[in-house]
């Protein structure tokens, strides 16, 4: 790869190349039909047609190549939570993001900078204390760490020492880290393009033919397609997809609201959040310190944003880095998170043999591009799902056998 | 600033509210209805019933919203009736 890179440099002519091919025709059939073209549409692609030589693959989204919630979270790329199928499955993800640009030979900006996570409570050191022990039996890199050590990783924090959000002590995440979304999702779609797949923007789903236990065919805007199997991962739009394939998803949608400041020279270099003040910083790689928290306060499936939402955003911020107080905000946005009882995501298979579920990421899908889509695939390909995924299934509601992560949220909800 | 109008309390800030979910069955149901109760609330691409509380009072009533426009159609006391018209915004 470096030396591909050299070479590049020093040719003479740099002729323009298209990383994304233009939205083909829709044939009639396709042996796996993808509905969302983002992360984790686009990663199920790529490995289906890197690793398990299927080709036939038409990927549809309904609006421009990730441009969901791929385009809307905050990049946050960690391992630190509480039940062990959840780290077990999120550390594969890390991991796969550590060696992702050679993988995809497209620099995804991967920075493993560590995450650290503040406590102002004697119940969020106990939980940090609980999560901490369950991420160091599993094998990942995770401590508490006391006040004196959190200034020492981040010199920037404000502790508040006798104030009302003095800082008691941290969740110190080495693992933690951030990645250009964008390029992730473009790395992933431009390979498994140059592998066949097809990629079909601004094709939106519009409903499905169901007979006996099978979906057979997919009904869109562009046309009707014949699909041998179907992998739903529709974002914030996974519970209506659902109805469609007959498949009621215990799913709400809530927004989540972000947004960057001005660029400032690089002074953060750690992720920091706060579960108490539901607010968390990261300094992207342009100097942007972008800022995000909890979702909102009520059941909204808009993109539309709130002041309150934003001066909540503001205050946690201030309180947390004093230095930011004159920094002006640069832009705003926000995405439709949808969010599972367990605050945990719905994979694998589905009452249909041949439809299966990457749904309910609520708050963090970004992490999981990778993993979900790398499983996803062995799933689809081998018709069997893996050992990682059962725990996550569908009917564990049924079962009652929850899988709460609503604590290890980054902002804590 | 988004406006709610509390039944009892007229219009106020929404930051005076809080949101309690859907409405619901009052009788507990079993078996499959149950977990349907529990974990499959409602989702809609259209209105919404919920329940809400005035915090500053404890008014707690019942609104119907557009869960893809955040409009607040109506709000009212539970056993009210919808004769308490409000707006939205």
């Amino acid at each position: 790869m470096p030396l591909e890179l050299l070479k590049y440099g020093l040719r003479r002519e740099h002729r323009s190349f298209r990383d994304i091919p233009p939205t083909p025709d829709l044939r009639r059939s396709y042996d796996v039909v993808i509905i969302g073209g983002g992360g984790h549409g686009l990663a199920a692609a790529y490995y289906l047609s890197n690793y398990h030589g299927i080709h036939n693959v038409a990927v549809l989204d309904k609006g421009y190549l990730a441009g969901g919630n791929t385009a809307r979270n905050t990049t946050t790329v960690r391992s630190n939570y509480l039940t062990p199928p959840s780290i077990a499955f999120y550390k594969e993800g890390v991991q796969l993001f550590e060696d992702l640009s050679q993988e995809l030979g497209f620099n995804i900006m991967f920075s493993q900078r560590g995450q650290l996570t503040l406590a102002h409570s004697d119940g969020a050191m106990r939980s940090f204390r609980l999560r901490a022990e369950m991420g160091k039996h599993m094998g990942t890199r995770i401590e508490v760490v006391d006040a004196k050590t959190v200034r020492e990783i981040c010199p920037h924090v404000n502790l508040d020492e006798g104030g009302a959000h003095e800082v008691l002590g941290g969740l110190w995440h080495e693992d933690g880290g951030t990645a250009r979304h964008d390029a992730v999702a473009w790395g992933y779609a431009k390979r498994a393009a140059e592998k066949g797949v097809e990629i079909h923007q601004r094709t939106e789903v519009t409903g499905m033919a169901v007979r006996g236990a099978r979906v057979t065919e997919v009904h869109t805007n562009r046309g009707t397609i014949i699909a041998g199997q179907v992998l739903q991962a529709a974002g914030g739009l996974n519970g209506r997809i659902g109805e469609m394939a007959g498949i009621p998803l215990p799913i709400r949608c809530f927004p989540l609201q972000a947004m960057v400041t001005q660029p400032l020279k690089p002074f953060l270099d750690i992720l920091l959040s706060s579960s108490n003040l539901h607010t968390y910083l990261v300094q992207s790689s342009r100097g942007e310190v972008v800022i995000g928290g909890g979702t909102d306060p009520y059941q909204l499936a808009s993109t539309r944003s709130s002041l309150p939402q934003k001066e909540a955003l503001a205050t946690g911020a201030l309180q947390l880095i004093p230095c930011l107080h004159n920094v002006k905000i640069m832009r705003q946005w926000a995405g439709i998170t949808d969010i599972t009882p367990d605050f945990s995501p719905i994979m694998g298979a589905t009452p249909l043999d041949n439809y299966w579920l990457d749904a309910g990421w609520g708050t963090w899908g970004f992490k999981a591009t990778a993993v979900a889509g790398k499983r996803m695939a062995e799933t689809i390909a081998t018709g069997c799902v893996p050992e990682i995924l059962r725990p996550f299934t569908l009917e564990r509601f049924e079962r009652f056998e929850l899988l709460n992560e609503m604590g290890a949220t980054a902002a804590g909800h | 600033m988004k406006v709610m109008t509390c039944p009892v309390n007229g219009p106020r800030n929404i930051a005076e509210f809080q949101w309690l979910g859907p409405v619901r069955d009052d009788e507990a149901p079993e078996g499959r209805a149950l977990v349907e109760h529990l974990f499959f609330a409602p989702n809609p691409m259209g209105v919404l019933r919920e329940w809400w509380q005035h915090t500053p009072s404890n008014t707690v009533f019942i609104a119907e919203r557009h869960l893809n426009t955040d409009e607040i159609l109506r709000t009212y006391l539970k056993g009210a009736g919808t004769t308490k018209a409000s707006c939205a915004e």
